[in-house]
């Protein structure tokens, strides 16, 4: 909390008492120390880690089999190559789940006996395709679907493996959705409808928006979750990294292109968590816990 | 003092991490006499061999590699009685190709599961000497758009499906160059199912599997044809952990078995006699 002096000069500017700017810099004493602790553990419980890894007697064998630099470079065109279809095949589908879910959130929401039918199908559907394994719906919709040989049915495995994911993952996403939509004080509701506003209105500008603000850490979880289960479709012929990294395996007879893919992944979802933690700070949630009294920066 | 506590502990448990690691691979170095007397195997005195499960003919019968029925469980008891193992004193093992080639302890002495030879594999495995050499082949049902294809030229516009890590999809890649990407699946059954439901036009698999596959598992399969070796032929070779000490007799046992005509009458007797599958150009 830095005092501010306003262009003007005439108000009276807040500054710190002399017992806070105590208080502030034996705290920042305290982070510091433990910043050096928890420095010094770790590179202690790291080295100890490394020097257990490098004394095992298999370790030459399983570095040459998992970590040869040879094998990873020539293996990494390929596998980036996959990546790239993983990246693509997640951007589609992720637009298709947030609107389907969207739709079956609302539709398990809605009020009033005449939407029984739209309520019950919606729950049925969340309740089917939250419970029935990825991997199954990837195998029944990947190698069923064609097979009834039916005209404008799809026959490529991206096309499929991106339908399996969506019909999956709108089900868990929906009730991301029903939990931020169900999460909204009725008090917003009762004051939007004593407004004036219609049901309709008050879903649309009172409760839609704050749903939205609270599920949006959960939704970029389930993006991070379906980067990786992008890479199921690779079992309907698809050859995205961890197939493409499969192939390379094979070639080699060595694992690297395994941990290749493996990098390539986890460089591929840290900027998606920066990403909403960039979001969740711009919108001012990211520590707001911070500013109550006795509560600190979450750990 | 709670730091240094869990510092402490945390080092505790390296150590006891590190301490627990040697347990590896060291086979009981007590002269074990293999059931004629000298051979060091996995258990003394039986030949542990490693296959695919499930297996497929013709190179297993009825996914039960033991009944020495089919051209790869032959081709094991004959190595093995050659290594002076009779077929009681045999065990099979389900392995994956992960399994083969993962560095650690291996679960068995060979893995004979039609892995071919090449010279990046033979960085990280031992082979023995080929027992047997197969060409690739087109494989496709009848109503699709490939089922009357001659050529090279006239698959490249199909879509082309082949099992991963296999020699078919380095040849499909290479000897049909497809304009669209060969798609990959986990195994020969999802390959013949890709084909079946027509999400690809034709597959492409070894000459026995293609053989077997057209007359016993397709309905209204059809064999196209073979594709070009190119330089060297596919060669099966049986797979032992890098630097075994069994690769030399195995490696004798397999060339003993060839020059005596036993993998000829073996070849006869499993794999279909392949003049019936024109190389396409």
């Amino acid at each position: 909390m830095t005092p501010t002096t306003p262009p003007d000069g005439a108000l009276p500017v807040w500054v710190p008492s002399e017992r806070q700017r105590g208080r502030d810099a034996y705290r920042r004493t305290q982070a510091r120390r433990s910043t050096l602790v928890a420095l010094v553990s770790t590179v202690v419980v790291a080295g100890l880690a490394v020097l257990g890894l490098v004394s095992s007697p298999g370790w030459p064998r399983v570095r040459q089999s998992f970590l040869d630099p040879d094998v990873a470079w020539a293996s990494l065109p390929k596998i980036a190559e996959g990546l790239w279809l993983n990246v693509r095949v997640m951007a589609v589908c992720a637009v298709l789940i947030v609107v389907v879910a969207m739709l079956l959130a609302l539709a398990r929401t809605l009020r009033g006996p005449a939407f029984f039918p739209l309520r019950a199908l919606a729950t049925g559907y969340v309740d089917v395709f939250r419970g029935l394994p990825l991997i199954l719906v990837l195998l029944l919709v990947g190698f069923g679907l064609p097979g009834l040989r039916l005209q404008g049915i799809p026959t490529s495995a991206v096309v499929l493996g991106g339908l399996a994911l969506v019909l999956t993952y709108s089900a868990y996403v929906a009730e991301v959705f029903r939990a931020g939509i169900e999460s909204v004080h009725p008090s917003q509701i009762a004051s939007a409808r004593s407004l004036g506003l219609t049901r309709g209105q008050t879903l649309r500008h009172v409760v839609l928006p704050q749903a939205w603000r609270r599920v949006v850490p959960p939704l970029l979880n389930d993006l991070v979750a379906l980067s990786k289960d992008s890479g199921l479709i690779s079992i309907l012929g698809a050859v995205d990294a961890v197939r493409a990294a499969q192939i390379q395996t094979a070639t080699y007879a060595n694992f690297t292109p395994y941990v290749v893919a493996g990098v390539l992944f986890v460089l591929l979802t840290i900027p998606l968590t920066r990403f909403t933690d960039a979001l969740a700070r711009r919108s001012g949630w990211l520590g707001s816990q911070a500013g109550l009294a006795g509560a600190g920066a979450m750990r | 003092m709670r730091t240094v506590r869990l510092i402490a502990l945390a080092a505790a448990s390296a150590l006891a991490l590190a301490a627990c690691a040697p347990a590896d691979d060291e086979p009981a170095a007590s002269g074990s006499p293999a059931a004629d007397g000298s051979l060091e195997t996995l258990t003394d005195g039986v030949l542990t061999i490693g296959t695919s499960d499930p297996g497929y003919e013709p190179w297993v019968v009825d996914n039960d590699p033991s009944n020495g029925e089919g051209f790869e469980s032959a081709v094991a008891y004959a190595v093995a009685e050659e290594l002076g193992f009779d077929a009681d004193h045999v065990t099979w093992v389900p392995v994956t190709f992960d399994q083969i080639i993962a560095p650690g302890a291996k679960s068995f002495d060979f893995a004979i599961n039609q892995v071919s030879i090449s010279p990046e594999r033979a960085e990280n495995l031992d082979f023995s000497s080929s027992y047997y050499d197969t060409a690739q082949a087109v494989v496709t049902v009848e109503g699709s758009p490939v089922a009357d294809a001659t050529s090279l030229a006239d698959l490249q516009d199909a879509k082309i499906g082949a099992m991963v890590g296999t020699t078919s999809l380095t040849v499909a890649q290479e000897s049909i160059d497809p304009t669209t990407d060969v798609q990959v699946f986990n195994d020969n059954d999802q390959v013949k199912q890709a084909l079946q439901s027509g999400l690809v036009d034709a597959i492409v698999v070894d000459l026995p599997t293609a053989l077997y596959i057209t007359a016993a598992e397709l309905d209204g399969g059809v064999l196209v044809g073979q594709l070009p070796a190119g330089d060297d032929p596919d060669q099966f070779g049986l797979v032992l952990d890098k630097g075994s000490a069994l690769t030399g007799p195995v490696t004798e046992a397999v060339d003993a078995l060839r020059e005596d005509g036993t993998l000829a009458d073996l070849e006869a007797e499993w794999l279909t006699d392949a003049a019936g599958a024109p190389v396409l150009k």
